[in-house]
């Protein structure tokens, strides 16, 4: 079976680039730039988009990211409104969409409507940040046959053995957390990920990206082709909060 | 059943960057706490530090009042003053014989972060306590004591600024400090192993109970009741009891005003089944998941959540869990203080005003209730209510 999450990296790769992953929080900065930026991150050759679906109390992200998701909530945005605005733009664009979130609000919109909206939407990969492996059945069976795929999170404290359980369901990609913390960019990244990166490598055969507090391209060099894909998001929804725009933004990554 | 569940309940909702930390905790559980010296040294340390076993007391005055025989399992008396010290002695000890140096935890009315404080400075560890900046606001005297123990106290100013968005603080400082920091978790609630590790050092409570209960009447009480804010306290009462049919368990939660619309904190009488803090459990939350925030004139159980087996316990009706909202708190907090002697916590006296509110159907029945704390730390949210 063809993995399009995949697909998106390895086209990245093949013009010698590190494919970019951008995250934003659906619904950012308000409704209907949220659409624009979603636009500009397509345009400016983001190889897969990640919107993040808000929820009240995510424990894997930073303060940046937190106060994003509570301010789109407030403004009431919610999976209805996002599977919405996707399928009335589906088709539009290029980069591959997946959706990123925490597991109570799948589980009370249901796990198999989810995944048949995910489907209808054009959403091919899902991250559930508390949802780790040995929870993840359920979940995995429902989305499979709708062709999304799971999406894991492994960090600098997995450990090879955790790895091949996540190795065994992981379709698409595998997102490597460069840091032991949340979700936020850092000045720069601790020195055991390359080590880790390269136990990535060996474990799992999928493309990996790398993800949680990066900043500039540069914080990248050290990794070479170890890594695939570079995941950004507290430094983009800054660049957004202080005026800027994901065009601007995606000068310096593309 | 699946490892850390109870019935449909429980499992380890979290990062993978949590689950070695679990596994490792889970394992120490394993190793560490079955050991015959471990097992001794915490003892010694019931006895000696908190004073256990606590006594059972009967009410001779409110059983004449009400016609219902009222015993209570005296948690209250215990070092600080309510049962949470079973807990955070039992982890502060685990944590050392793990070889970690820092005990973090969470707080809402700050009775869970003076124990913990106060297991810290007894161990020689660090403390970092997490509290939601309105709860640092109005409990500013239980803010105090842990510094005065030693603690750093953190302001949460994320969310609801109260102990939902406390534990979330300390979970993220746990992803990052989990190499020399031990999450002593402040209720029967969280990630699996957490339930079973404080429901194992809180059993005490009934186990003593219960036996205090046969030697000083021959027999078992008719029922045992327990507020339930995460569970630790009612768990800890009713999980000697739970194979004697013949006993009555009754949880006890927080119904705030009382008003529709209102926010509550009784998610097992009003809430549905989601995942928070590690955990499938009863929550509070919005048809799209949202949790929702909670209330309770008693900060100790204002909490959406609850913890899973008292879910279980709940589908299965094993226990049974009723709703006491805040006037009948308050005026158990007045009636056990003037007719027995006895001041309670805010958190007790919603066990005690179920009592109260039920004597009718309880008439000649012996009714065993954890008084789970002492109530001066309540005594400024008391007079400011009732004025
Ligand atoms: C005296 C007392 N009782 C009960 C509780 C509620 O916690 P739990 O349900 O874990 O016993 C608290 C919490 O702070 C408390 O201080």
């Amino acid at each position: 079976m063809t993995s399009p999450m995949k697909e998106k990296i390895q086209a990245a790769k093949a013009q010698g680039k590190t494919a970019v992953i951008p995250y934003l929080p659906a619904g950012y900065p308000t409704r209907e730039q949220f659409w624009k930026e979603l636009e500009m991150l397509d345009a400016a050759g983001a190889a897969i988009i990640e919107i993040g679906m808000p929820f009240s109390d995510p424990v894997a992200d930073g303060p940046v990211v937190e106060a994003a998701c509570l301010q789109v909530l407030e403004d009431g945005i919610n999976l209805k409104w996002i599977f919405d605005g996707l399928k009335e733009r589906k088709g539009q664009l290029d980069a591959g969409l997946l959706l990123m979130g925490y597991l109570n609000p799948i589980l009370q919109y249901g796990v198999d409507k989810f995944a048949e909206d995910c489907e209808a939407a054009g959403v091919s990969g899902l991250i559930i940040a508390d949802m780790p492996i040995d929870e993840a059945d359920f979940v995995i069976k429902a989305m499979k046959p709708r062709g999304v795929e799971f999406i894991p999170l492994v960090g600098l404290n997995t450990s090879k053995e955790r790895m091949a359980l996540y190795a065994r369901e992981a379709e698409g990609f595998v997102y490597v957390v460069s840091v032991l913390g949340t979700t936020g960019q850092r000045d720069s990244l601790p020195t055991e990920v390359k080590a880790k990166l390269a136990e990535v490598r060996e474990v799992f055969d999928i493309p990996a990206a790398l993800g949680f507090g990066l900043k500039t391209p540069s914080q990248l060099e050290p990794f070479g082709d170890l890594v695939d894909a570079a995941v950004i998001g507290s430094s983009l929804i800054s660049h957004i909060k202080n005026g800027g725009t994901s065009e601007s933004y995606m000068k310096a990554w593309t | 059943m699946k490892k850390g569940y109870f019935g449909d309940f429980g499992g380890q909702f979290v990062p993978e960057l949590l689950m070695p930390p679990l596994l490792e905790l889970e394992e120490a559980m394993n190793t560490i706490m079955t050991t015959r010296e471990f097992q001794r040294e915490f003892a010694d340390l019931l006895r000696d530090c908190v004073g256990r076993p606590s006594a059972l007391t009967h009410c001779p005055n409110l059983s004449k009042d009400t016609g219902v025989d009222l015993w209570l399992k005296r948690e209250d008396l215990n070092h600080t003053g309510a049962h949470k010290i079973n807990n955070t002695l039992g982890q502060a000890l685990l944590t050392k014989r793990m070889g970690k140096k820092v005990l973090l935890t969470e707080t809402g009315a700050g009775m869970n972060g003076v124990a913990t404080a106060t297991a810290a400075a007894m161990m020689d560890l660090e403390c970092v306590v997490y509290m939601g900046a309105v709860d640092v606001e109005r409990q500013a005297l239980n803010v105090r004591r842990m510094e005065l123990l030693g603690a750093r106290v953190i302001p949460v100013e994320s969310g609801t600024k109260t102990l939902k968005d406390a534990i979330n603080a300390a979970l993220r400082f746990w992803i990052a400090e989990q190499g020399n920091t031990h999450y002593c978790f402040g209720t029967a609630a969280g990630p699996h192993p957490f339930p079973l590790l404080v429901r194992e050092f809180q059993a005490i409570v009934g186990r003593e109970a219960r036996q205090q209960f046969q030697d000083k009447t021959g027999k078992l009480p008719d029922v045992v009741c327990a507020c339930v804010g995460g569970g630790s306290n009612a768990i800890g009462a009713f999980h000697a009891f739970v194979p004697d049919e013949s006993v009555r368990l009754v949880g006890v939660e927080a119904g705030g005003t009382g008003e529709p619309g209102c926010y509550n904190s009784a998610p097992l009488n009003l809430g549905s089944e989601g995942v928070l803090h590690g955990m499938k459990s009863m929550l509070l939350q919005t048809e799209e998941g949202q949790i929702l925030p909670s209330h309770s004139v008693s900060a100790g159980l204002d909490y959406p959540g609850v913890g899973p087996e008292h879910s279980a316990l709940h589908a299965s009706g094993r226990a049974e869990y009723d709703v006491i909202n805040d006037t009948e708190a308050l005026n158990a907090f007045q009636v056990l203080s003037r007719r027995e002697g006895i001041i309670p916590a805010l958190e007790s006296s919603h066990a005690v005003a179920w009592v109260l509110e039920n004597k009718d159907k309880l008439q000649g029945k012996s009714v065993l209730v954890n008084l789970s704390g002492r109530g001066d730390k309540d005594m400024d949210i008391v007079e400011r209510v009732l004025g």
